[in-house]
Parts: C-alpha cells; sequence; structure tokens
C-alpha cells in the first residue's frame, strides 16, 4: 500500500470529525476530560498516540508543525512523530517554535512564550489526576463529578508532613478556572506557570486512556498549594552550560565517571537561538579561551 | 565535553534496516512464505486473528511474518490496519447452531445427539517431542469419514427444555461497538464480551485460571466446546434480504455453571459463554469462565473482592496492545521528568540534614 492511500493526516475525516468534536467539547469545559473512540494508530500507545489523534485532526495543509519529547527536537520519538506527519499529511515541519502554528509535545512547555496563532498538543499518559490515589476510573469521574478533590488535598498535606514540602515534581495537579482539578501530563512543574494565561490553545490528547481535554487561550491555571506552603516552580540551580540561560528548564549530564556532570538547556531549540544571538555558557567561553591562547 | 546529541533521524532509519536483516535471518535458510505460515501455524494465526479483531488469514500471516514471531506485535500489525477500514455495517448473529463442526466435546453428557467429536485436538496427543518433524517432507493423511447429517444442536438446549438452566433472553438492540466507541463503565455484558473476545489469551486464561483455584469460584463444567465453520449472513439495503457474504471459523465454549435460586425461583444453572475467532479453544473456556465471573452483579451473587469478578480491573488490562504500549512505553526518555525528580530528593536531603545538623553537634 503507498503512503497516499491514506487520508490526509492518516485518520479518515469521520474520525477527525469525532475527534473534533471532543476537542471543542473540551474546550468548552476547560479541564473536563472528555471521553472519545480512540483509534489505535500504527505506533504503539504510550508513544504519543493521544497527542498524534488530536494533531491529526488539527493540522491543516498550510500549518507548520514542530514536534519535541523531553523538550528536544531530536529526540528518537519526536524524529518519528515528525516523519509521520511529513509522511502522511505532507506539512511544513520546523523546530523554530515561533514559526510553528501546531506543536506537539511530551513532557515540556517550549520556553519561548507561544502566540495566539499557536496550538500546543500534549501527549497525556495518564489524564486522570486522581488516579493514582484511587485506580477506579468509575470513583473519579464521581469524584470530578461532585467537585471531590479533598482526596488530592490530603495527599498534598501528607507529602509535606513526610517530607517537609510537597514531593510532586512533575505532573503537579492544577486546577482549572476554579473548576476542575487536571493532570498537566508530566511536564516538570517548573513549566505550570506557563500553562495560566496562555494565549494559546492547548490540548491534550490520551490515546490509551481515550480521553481529551482543553484549555482555551488566557484560561486561568493555578498549581495547588496550601497558603503556608505556596507552589514552588523550581528547576536545577544552575545556567545552561552551553547558552549560559539562568531562566530554562535544564537536563543534567554525566560527563564521566568521576561525579562530572553539567547542566544544559532540555529546550533545544531555546538553546540554539540564545547561542546564535551571542550568548555564552561557561564550556563554549572555556573553550573559545583555550583556542585564543 | 558535552555534545548535544543529534541524529536521531539516522539512527531510526539504521535500527530499521538492521531490523529487516535479521527478521530474514540466514539467507542460506529458504525464506518463510506467508502461505507457509497460514497454513503450517495455522493457531497463530487464528490468535492474532482473534486479537486483532480481524478475520483474515493472509494478512494474520503476513504481520506474523514482519512480527518474526512475536505474536503480540502481529496483533498489533492488525489492528494497526483495521482502524482505517471503513465499517459497512453489521452482519446477522452467526448460527453457531448450524455450524459445521470440526470438533464438538461436552464435558456434561457422555452422548448427545451429534455426538462427541474429538477433531484436530492436542488434548491425547503426549507430549515428546517427535524428532520425525525434523526431517521434512512428511504429508500425513488422517482417515475421512462422511460428514454428519443434520445440525448438532447445542447442549444447553436440552437443559434449557427442563428448565434446569437459565434462559437469556432474546435481544434486538445493535450492541455497541468497543472500537467505535469509547468504553464507558458499567459495561453491558455484550461490551464485556467484545472486549474479552479480543482481550489478550495470557490474561483471560489466568483470570479464569484464578476463578478455579478459588478467587470467586464459578463451579463450571464445560457443557460443550465446539469448533467448525459458519456462515456469515448480512442484510444488504438494497436486497432487503440478508446474504451469505462468507465462511469465517469460530470456537464457541458453553459452560454450565453452579447454580443459583432465591425464595421465589427455584435453583438452576447458571451459564458462561466464549466466543472466539478460529480455533483458539483455551481462549474460548477461558473467556467463559471470566464471563461467568462478571455476571456476579446480575445473578445475585455476593461480590467476594476476587480479581476476576472486578469489571473495571479485568476490562481496562485485559487488551495486550494497550498494556504493551504503555508498558514499553517507559524506554523511551524521560529525562525531564527524571531530573525534577533529581532536585526534589535532593532538596529534601538538604532539608533533612540541615534540620539533623543542630542534633550532632550537642
Amino acid at each position: 500500500m503507498t503512503d497516499n492511500a491514506y487520508n490526509f493526516a492518516y485518520l479518515d475525516e469521520q474520525t477527525k470529525r469525532m475527534i473534533r468534536r471532543a476537542i471543542l467539547k473540551g474546550l468548552a469545559v476547560p479541564g473536563y476530560q472528555v471521553p472519545f473512540a480512540s483509534r489505535e494508530m500504527p505506533m504503539p500507545y504510550g508513544w504519543g498516540t493521544g497527542g498524534v489523534q488530536v494533531s491529526a485532526a488539527t493540522l491543516m495543509p498550510e500549518d507548520t508543525l514542530k514536534v519535541i519529547d523531553q523538550g528536544a527536537d531530536d529526540t528518537t520519538n519526536a524524529v518519528s512523530i515528525r516523519k509521520f506527519f511529513e509522511k502522511t499529511a505532507g506539512v511544513a515541519t520546523t523546530e523554530d517554535t515561533e514559526k510553528a502554528t501546531v506543536i506537539q509535545t511530551r513532557h515540556r512547555i517550549p520556553e519561548t512564550p507561544l502566540s495566539e496563532n499557536q496550538v500546543l498538543v500534549y501527549q497525556v499518559p495518564i489524564p486522570e489526576p486522581l488516579r493514582f490515589l484511587e485506580p477506579r476510573e468509575t470513583e473519579t469521574r464521581k469524584m470530578h463529578s461532585l467537585e471531590e478533590y479533598g482526596l488530592m488535598h490530603v495527599k498534598l498535606y501528607e507529602d509535606i508532613s513526610q517530607h517537609g514540602a510537597i514531593a510532586t515534581s512533575y505532573a503537579y495537579p492544577v486546577k482549572v478556572e476554579g473548576r476542575y482539578v487536571m493532570d498537566p501530563s508530566p511536564i516538570p512543574k517548573f513549566d505550570n506557570p506557563k500553562m495560566s494565561n496562555c494565549p494559546a490553545i492547548q490540548l491534550f490528547g490520551a490515546g490509551r486512556e481515550q480521553r481529551i481535554y482543553a484549555l482555551p487561550p488566557y484560561t486561568k491555571v493555578v498549581s495547588l498549594d496550601f497558603e503556608d506552603h505556596p507552589f514552588d516552580p523550581s528547576k536545577a540551580e544552575h545556567p545552561c552550560n552551553l547558552c549560559g540561560a539562568e531562566d530554562s528548564y535544564l537536563d543534567e549530564v554525566i560527563t564521566d565517571d568521576a561525579g562530572g556532570c553539567m547542566f544544559v538547556c532540555s529546550d533545544t531549540d531555546y538553546c540554539r537561538a540564545r547561542r546564535d544571538m551571542g550568548h555564552q555558557g561557561a564550556q563554549i567561553a572555556a573553550m573559545e579561551e583555550e583556542a585564543g591562547a | 565535553m558535552y555534545v548535544a546529541v543529534k541524529g536521531g533521524e539516522r539512527a531510526i532509519d539504521n535500527a530499521h534496516a538492521w531490523l529487516a536483516e535479521e527478521r530474514r535471518g540466514d539467507t542460506s535458510v529458504a525464506e518463510l512464505s506467508t502461505a507457509q505460515i497460514r497454513e503450517q501455524l495455522a493457531l497463530a494465526v487464528n490468535r492474532v486473528m482473534a486479537e486483532g479483531s480481524l478475520y483474515d488469514p493472509d494478512l494474520a500471516a503476513l504481520a506474523i511474518k514482519q512480527a518474526r514471531g512475536d505474536l503480540i506485535e502481529a496483533i498489533f500489525l492488525i489492528r494497526a490496519y483495521r482502524t482505517t477500514l471503513p465499517r459497512l455495517g453489521v452482519s446477522e448473529p452467526v448460527k453457531t447452531a448450524e455450524m459445521a463442526c470440526d470438533r464438538r466435546i461436552s464435558a456434561t453428557f457422555k452422548d448427545a445427539p451429534g455426538g462427541q467429536v474429538l477433531g484436530p485436538t492436542f488434548d491425547y496427543t503426549h507430549r515428546l517431542l517427535d524428532f520425525k518433524l525434523a526431517a521434512e517432507g512428511e504429508a500425513p493423511q488422517a482417515p475421512e469419514a462422511e460428514p454428519a447429517a443434520g445440525l448438532t444442536p447445542h447442549i444447553t438446549g436440552f437443559l434449557n427444555r427442563e428448565g434446569l438452566i437459565q434462559t437469556e433472553p432474546d435481544c434486538d438492540d445493535i450492541p455497541p461497538d468497543l472500537t467505535r466507541e469509547p468504553m464507558e463503565l458499567p459495561a453491558d455484558r455484550s461490551l464485556r464480551l467484545q472486549s474479552l473476545s479480543r482481550g489478550d489469551e495470557g490474561f483471560i486464561l489466568s483470570m479464569a485460571y484464578s476463578t478455579q483455584r478459588g478467587y470467586a469460584r464459578n463451579h463450571a463444567f464445560v457443557g460443550e466446546l465446539r469448533i467448525g465453520a459458519v456462515a456469515v449472513e448480512m442484510e444488504v439495503p438494497e436486497l432487503g434480504f440478508a446474504i451469505e457474504i462468507g465462511e469465517i471459523t469460530l470456537t464457541e465454549c458453553e459452560t454450565v455453571n453452579q447454580f443459583t435460586g432465591s425464595k421465589t425461583e427455584p435453583a438452576q444453572f447458571t451459564r458462561g459463554y466464549g466466543l472466539v475467532f478460529g480455533q483458539t479453544e483455551r481462549k474460548a473456556i477461558s473467556m467463559a469462565l471470566v464471563d461467568r465471573a462478571l455476571r456476579w452483579k446480575e445473578l445475585g451473587e455476593e461480590d467476594q473482592g476476587a480479581p476476576a469478578q472486578d469489571e473495571e480491573f479485568v476490562l481496562m488490562h485485559a487488551d495486550n496492545i494497550q498494556a504493551t504500549g504503555f508498558l514499553e512505553h517507559i524506554k523511551l526518555p524521560h529525562y525531564v521528568d527524571f531530573q525534577s525528580e533529581l532536585e526534589l530528593v535532593r532538596k529534601l536531603r538538604r532539608e533533612a540534614e540541615t534540620v539533623s545538623m543542630p542534633e550532632a553537634a550537642e
């Protein structure tokens, strides 16, 4: 079978229509998990099938797509998903956050602020923020409809009593417009503040769990906390070794077997753009010094 | 010196090329044809059709070849293909009472109309490796008999005549379609049966086995197990009546289970049901036991808290394509969330140390 045996962006139009309905419902009820008839995709469940279906239903031929995994455009699964849409939709792709109209992401929100003409599509493994407190879907749906979130607050409180701090560092639960408690997908809590009041549309797709949810532009998203233990969007306390950024989320890279490590931006496009503008981190500066000497 | 890792695309292409080479194996050995797989690995083909929810032996054989014999991977290939096909309509219910049986046994009656027919079964083979099979060129021929004349009635029908077994009410509702609607819980029985029929053989087997060992035991007798071909009929709107569009092989298992009764109703046997594509009897029997266990509520039984009674637990974890995908995704990069955990654990340890320091000084 040839590639053009498949419809634009792989899914047939009926399926896209079904997904778009779920997206619209999600946008109408921000933070509410809309069940949808997720399809088997030609990539495994758990590898972004929800995000891929949402992107497929969102993409138009004139769109420019960016795909990131762990903030990077060149991680294997991001490469694989980008290739999938290059092949099945023939859309333009980019690594430049500002040039993209649709960005599919796993585990990060780009550092570059998003704009009104962009859609950010998150890959979601477990859409239910209450799942690890109550494994039964039948129960958690009831808890959401009754706005019964006491269990979540008790969990956060127990964290504080045991560890002295809220011991959740990623997939940190948020409350959307004062109503639904929502799982932001496994982004580091450092990224949580970027979700709130964001000019872009944010869509969340969980393929295996058959759920879609959404945040319309400029939605208020609050990370759960307590007055005396306010939310802390922490990151590694270092500048990026390559571009010197102090404000970006960092990956720790082990450089030798003697405890050596360095920190670099997880957002590879952000880091590249800063270096292009002439910013230098410790490593680049040291290299230049060496070359000059 | 750290250089950002690039070249994911080339790595993927090379991995695929290597995979293709490994798939072919030693080229001095003849290549396996899909026809050989279809004819000689028929039970693997059956499993792929059953759990792939697509009755097409040729495609299943191709999938097995492509997957290098990894059946779950083959099932995945079939599912991903199936989901792109349009759903043209719904067939008439298949009439298993009119099945041309290759095998039909009952564990509840010594003999019954239609007889006990063992068919091509492993049941009484001694599991001794047959080294003659290692030499090629054998084409054994089994003795043949005239096919049985007339139909093979269902065993449960005989019990039903005396009212000894609970009757299943007829229902003309169009069943929900698991592949077109999101799973909603609680699920009705037809949705449960769909899920079990395409569920992972190993998972359903273990669930069924757990009921036999006492986790919601339901005393199952195999009332009947039959394997054979049935006609698939479909009403075509332009014609206004049903026509036969093909023939498929199915395995059907009906269990006769412990009786229930109440003050108003006398004791009666109950049923479990299994129906699976192809010759897949381990799966069909397992399915019947799990179906029966999941019926505890409608039959007024006690919730023993057993895993096989727990509809949400069974249905949400039976699908091996969902399970394997999510399980295997943990090998994907998780640097970012792991980094956030690293930072948190370091911070918590730092804080714990500063708290315990003054004590140490005392």
